[in-house]
């Protein structure tokens, strides 16, 4: 192997890397339309996330990496599909049979499906630590011992719990779609709260030496600007958007340097993130 | 279409000669309700009171319902909804959450070999 292969496999590990931070959510929201079935889409995505390695090392990584790792991931979805028709009789409201078509994904033209995605993840029909549990693996791509640990539950036990869930949501017919505008606050309401538990979480984390868990309140915090890119009308995504910010500005002054709490007096005042208090002020 | 078993729990002992009239008005405007949200009923009862349960755990046989609670199941019905959103709103709608309340439950369907 010459030494360029070294540097392009490199290359594509970041590549693949930061594809599954930005994307994976649009990839999954879009593969779950075609798969009918979350628990499906879940692997195909995954494999395509795999097939991704092997063929960008090849072939180069593609302008647009979400429309190569959608197309992929629907592709193996749909072969589901194909080969084990029993879903089509199961899960009949999930699957859109004229959407299933393989056109050239459009990022633009079906913007809704990670607010599909959310919504299904945060139904009121599910407890609230399901619906936590649910938009971290499915919505934010966390593996499911990453989950465990910010929970401090197992790893079997955060995994039957997902597992649980999921099988709620295909049995009990929990569609896969956006609130109409009628119940939207309401639902919302509880995507937000899911949101801000996960903040909370990491703000103050239950375990280990740290204070912070800066994953969850980052995930948190791209949660937030995802969901005020997709609906920028909403007032209360703003307001959670500006407090979570407000609040994070302190991250960095909220120990000393031994990692001890301080009250807020005690906080070096100078040393909070000024930009984002600007941006809430502003 | 998804059915699901709509659970009708009611305050002990749940006895269908107690219902007031007001609350037999509301179960009158029901079924017109059902339609008008997008549901249908299949099929549905209500039950003698819990005092005339009897309930059987491995060989013993004890009087009263299987479960000791303040409140009973006091019927049920088979709901007919294009998903859970419709068959929760239709549930909301049943006067037993007045003094009681509901418990939607999808249907089993075996899965097609």
């Amino acid at each position: 192997m010459s030494v360029g292969d070294h540097g392009g496999t490199a290359t594509v590990d970041v590549a693949v890397a930061d594809a599954h931070r930005r994307e994976w959510a649009f990839v999954l929201a879009a593969t779950a339309r075609v798969a009918g079935d979350l628990d499906v889409a879940e692997e195909c995505v995954q494999e395509a996330y795999v097939a991704a390695l092997d063929a960008w090392a090849r072939d180069g990584v593609p302008r647009r990496p979400g429309a190569w790792l959608t197309t992929t991931a629907k592709h193996k979805a749909l072969d589901v599909v194909r080969r084990e028709r029993v879903f089509r009789s199961k899960m009949p409201l999930l699957v859109e049979p004229d959407e299933a078509e393989m056109d050239e994904p459009d990022e633009d033209a079906i913007p809704d499906d990670r607010l599909r995605l959310i919504f299904t993840c945060c139904h009121p029909a599910l407890a609230r630590e399901a619906q936590v549990a649910l938009t971290l693996r499915l919505v934010c791509g966390v593996n499911t011992g990453d989950i465990a640990r910010a929970f401090l539950v197992s790893e079997p036990t955060m995994a039957a719990r997902l597992t649980r869930a999921k099988k709620k949501i295909s049995a009990a017919r929990i569609p896969y779609r956006v609130p109409g505008a009628g119940e939207l606050p309401e639902r919302l309401d509880a995507v937000l709260t899911v949101i801000h538990l996960l903040y909370t979480t990491g703000h103050t984390a239950p375990s280990g030496t740290d204070l912070v868990r800066a994953d969850l309140v980052d995930r948190a915090l791209s949660l937030t600007r995802m969901l005020l890119a997709l609906m920028p009308d909403e007032p209360e995504l703003r307001g959670l958007l500006a407090l979570l910010l407000l609040t994070d500005a302190r991250r960095a002054t909220r120990t000393d340097a031994e990692g001890r709490l301080l009250v807020l007096e005690e906080q070096d005042r100078s040393a909070w993130d000024r930009p984002p208090s600007r941006r809430v002020a502003g | 279409m998804p059915q699901y078993a709509i659970l009708i729990h009611s305050p002990a002992p749940a006895d269908p000669m107690d219902l007031t009239p007001d609350y037999v008005a509301l179960l009158e405007r029901y079924p017109a309700q059902v339609e008008e949200l997008g549901g249908r009923i299949v099929t549905g009862f209500a039950l003698q009171p819990s005092t005339t349960a009897t309930s059987i755990r491995g060989d013993v046989v004890t009087d009263g319902p299987f479960v000791e609670a303040k409140e009973v199941v006091a019927g049920f019905f088979v709901l007919e909804a294009p998903d859970l959103d419709v068959a929760l709103r239709i549930a909301k709608l049943n006067p037993a959450t007045l003094d009681g309340g509901v418990e939607v439950r999808p249907l089993f369907v075996p899965p097609a070999e």
